[in-house]
C-alpha cells in the first residue's frame, strides 16, 4: 500500500550532498525520486530508491543519519488537471498532506508520479482506491 | 558496607584532622622559607616570618601563589629539595599556556599513590578487581597517578594509556576489566563505540569508573553510567599539587572528599582574595602540607566550587568540595555574560542530544557570537523539517534560559566533531582581542 522513503541528514555545505550520492553510486543504487528540504545549516534529502534495504544499510555504514518513512506513491495521468484530481480526493477525505514531490515518468512514460507524506496513509490510500486512482507499491518502484 | 583504604585517616575526628594540619602547616612553612627563596621573598614583602604561622588560623596571612608564579619560577624556582632527592617530574597538559613542571621525591609519589588508592577503594575497588587505566601515561598525571593507586590497592592493573579505542574495548572484554579510569569524555566515547558494536551494559564487565581531569555534568555521568552499566565516580586534582587524588567521590556521589591530611582547602573571593565562610561559592585555594619537593602554599586553582563539612553517609570525615563549575580558565565571557561549557553540556543532554559538541565563539561587528555545534543522532532526526527545526528551537530556548543569552545551534553530521582520547577540546575562541 505504501512506498518506503529514505530521509538523510546532510550538512548544508559544499560537497555534503555529493558525499551521499557517491555512496549510492558506488553501491549501484538507482534513485527514482528525490526532494530536498533545507535550512541555512542542514538539509533533509528524501529519496525513493529501487533497493531500500541496501540503500539504508550502506548509508548507515557510511555514517549517515537516516530514517525510513512510509509514503504514498500515486500514479497520475500526465495531463493538465491530473494532480488537482488527486488532491481533491485527499481533501474530501480530510487527509492533511505534510509534504509532497513529483517524479516524472518512469522508463515507460505513461504516467507522472507523486509522492505524498500524509498523517494517515491508510485513510488516504482507501480514499484514492475508492475513486479508482492507483497507488504504487514498493515492489513496482524497481520496475519503473 | 563502606570500605576505606586508610580508615584511621579517612574517618579521623575533625579535631585530629585539625591537629595534623596545624602541625604540618607550621613545619611546611618553615621548609619553604628555608628552601624556596622565591616564596620567602613574597613572605618578606608582607612582613612575615615562619614564626607568624602557628596554626591553620594563621593561614590567611600567607601570600598566594598563582599559575603565573609557576611560570615565572619555571623550572626550578619553587623546588624545595636538592635535585638529587627528586625521582620524577610530571607536567601540565599546557591547556592554558606554558607548561608547568612539578617535581616529586619518592615519598611524594608514595603519598600521591595512597591518595589515588583511597579513590579506587571509595569506588568499590579491591585486590580482586581488574583496573584499566586509560588516562594518558607520560607527562600527564592521570595515567601515573591512577596506575600507582591501583598498585597500592592490589588491583590487576591494565596500563592501556589513552587512545586506540578498539584495543581498549578488547582488553575490557577479554580481561574482564571491572574498573575504568579515564577522562569522562573518553569514557563517553568508549561507551558510544561499545554501543555501536552492539554491546549491552549487562555484557560489559565494568562495574565502576573513576573519571576526572575535566569538567563534566551530572547528565553526562548519567549517560555514561547507563551506557556502560557502571557507577561513575569523579576524581579531582592538579599537577601542581601532585595530580589526581587531591579529592575523590565516595558512594554518596555528591561532592569529593579532599584529602585534608595532605591538603588544606580554602574558598576565596577571586576578586578580592578574601577568605569566604563555609558554604560560599568561590575560588578553591590549596596548601600542600606534606609535599617535599614541590610544596605550594596557598595555590590558587582558579576552580570555582563550594566546600561542605556536613557529615557524609560514607563515614569519611574529610571536607567535601562540589564538582567545580569549571576552571575559571574555561569560563567564557560572552557579551559580558559568564558561560561555562559544562552549563551548555547540561542543556544538550537534558534535550536528548549527545555530549559531543563544540562551542565556537567569535566576534562579528564588535558583538560576540556563540555557536554551539551539536551532532545529529538517529533519535533526534526526522524526515519532517518542521520537527527537526522545532527541536533545534527548543534547544536554543533551553540554552537561553540556562545562560541568559542567545546562542546559535548548528546541527552537524555524526562523528564530524573530533573525539578526544584525553581532554576534550570543547571551545574554539576565534575572537581577536
Amino acid at each position: 500500500m505504501s512506498i518506503k522513503q529514505i530521509s538523510v541528514f546532510v550538512e548544508n555545505r559544499p560537497g555534503a550532498m555529493k558525499a551521499m550520492t557517491d555512496v549510492l553510486a558506488r553501491n549501484g543504487i538507482d534513485m527514482r525520486a528525490l526532494s530536498l528540504a533545507e535550512t541555512s545549516d542542514f538539509g533533509i534529502v528524501r529519496i525513493i530508491v529501487d533497493n531500500v534495504y541496501q540503500a539504508a544499510t550502506t548509508l548507515k555504514d557510511a555514517g549517515f543519519i537516516h530514517s525510513i518513512t512510509p509514503v504514498l506513491g500515486v500514479a497520475i495521468p500526465d495531463e493538465p488537471g491530473g494532480l488537482t484530481q488527486v488532491l481533491d480526493v485527499l481533501s474530501q477525505a480530510q487527509v492533511n498532506v505534510e509534504y509532497m514531490y513529483a517524479f516524472l515518468g518512469g522508463k515507460t512514460a505513461e504516467h507522472a508520479y507523486m509522492i505524498f507524506r500524509v498523517e494517515n496513509e491508510a485513510a488516504a490510500a482507501a480514499a484514492l482506491k475508492a475513486k479508482g486512482i492507483p497507488t504504487v507499491e514498493q515492489e513496482e518502484i524497481a520496475q519503473l | 558496607m563502606e570500605r576505606y583504604f586508610q580508615p584511621e585517616i579517612e574517618t579521623a575526628s575533625r579535631e585530629q584532622i585539625k591537629a595534623w594540619q596545624d602541625e604540618r602547616l607550621v613545619k611546611q612553612v618553615r621548609h619553604v622559607w628555608d628552601n624556596v627563596p622565591y616564596y620567602r621573598k613574597k613572605m618578606e614583602a608582607k612582613g612575615l616570618t615562619p614564626d607568624d604561622i602557628r596554626s591553620t588560623e594563621d593561614l590567611h596571612k600567607l601570600p598566594f601563589l598563582s599559575k603565573d608564579d609557576l611560570r615565572i619560577a619555571y623550572p626550578y624556582g619553587l623546588l624545595a629539595v636538592p635535585l638529587k632527592d627528586c625521582v620524577r617530574i610530571q607536567s601540565t597538559s599546557g591547556t592554558t599556556g606554558k607548561r608547568v613542571v612539578a617535581f616529586y621525591t619518592q615519598h611524594d609519589i608514595d603519598l600521591w599513590d595512597e591518595c589515588c588508592a583511597r579513590a579506587i577503594v571509595a569506588a568499590g575497588g579491591t585486590n580482586e578487581d581488574v583496573c584499566q587505566v586509560s588516562y594518558g601515561y607520560g607527562l600527564f598525571t592521570g595515567g601515573p597517578g591512577l596506575n600507582g593507586g591501583s598498585h597500592k590497592v592490589g588491583c590487576l592493573t591494565i596500563p592501556t594509556s589513552s587512545g586506540n579505542t578498539e584495543r581498549q574495548i578488547m582488553f575490557i572484554m577479554d580481561l574482564h576489566a571491572t574498573i575504568l579510569c579515564c577522562t569522562p569524555s573518553y569514557a563517553a566515547y568508549i561507551g558510544e563505540t561499545m554501543k555501536e558494536k552492539g554491546l549491552t551494559p549487562d555484557q560489559i564487565p565494568l562495574k565502576a569508573g573513576i573519571f576526572g581531569a575535566e569538567a563534566w555534568s551530572e547528565e553526562m555521568r548519567h549517560d555514561i553510567e547507563q551506557t556502560l552499566g557502571i557507577k561513575a565516580y569523579d576524581i579531582y586534582g592538579l599537577t601542581e599539587l601532585s595530580g589526581p587524588g587531591v579529592s575523590f567521590e565516595c558512594s554518596e556521589q555528591s561532592g569529593m572528599h579532599i584529602n585534608e591530611d595532605h591538603f588544606i582547602a580554602e574558598i576565596i573571593d577571586p576578586k578580592t582574595g578574601e577568605v569566604l565562610p563555609e558554604g560560599a561559592t568561590g575560588e578553591l585555594v590549596f596548601t600542600s602540607i606534606t609535599k617535599e619537593a614541590f610544596p605550594l602554599l596557598r595555590y590558587r586553582t582558579r576552580d570555582i566550587c563550594t566546600l561542605t563539612r556536613k557529615k557524609c553517609s560514607c563515614g569519611r570525615t574529610h571536607v567535601k568540595m562540589t564538582k567545580p563549575q569549571g576552571r575559571s580558565d574555561d569560563m567564557l565571557i560572552i557579551r559580558g555574560v559568564n558561560v561555562f561549557p559544562s552549563q551548555i553540556e547540561t542543556v544538550l543532554l537534558n534535550h536528548g542530544y549527545p555530549a559531543n559538541y563544540q562551542i565556537i565563539v567569535d566576534r562579528v561587528n564588535h558583538t560576540d557570537t556563540l555557536d554551539v555545534q551539536v551532532e545529529m543522532t538517529p533519535e533526534m532526526f526526522s524526515d519532517n523539517l518542521g520537527e527537526v527545526s522545532r527541536r533545534q528551537k527548543e534547544l536554543v530556548e533551553g540554552l537561553r534560559s540556562m545562560l541568559g543569552l542567545t546562542a546559535k545551534v548548528t546541527l552537524v553530521a555524526p562523528k564530524s566533531i573530533v573525539r578526544s582520547e584525553g581532554k576534550a577540546v570543547r571551545v574554539i575562541d576565534k575572537r581577536k582581542i
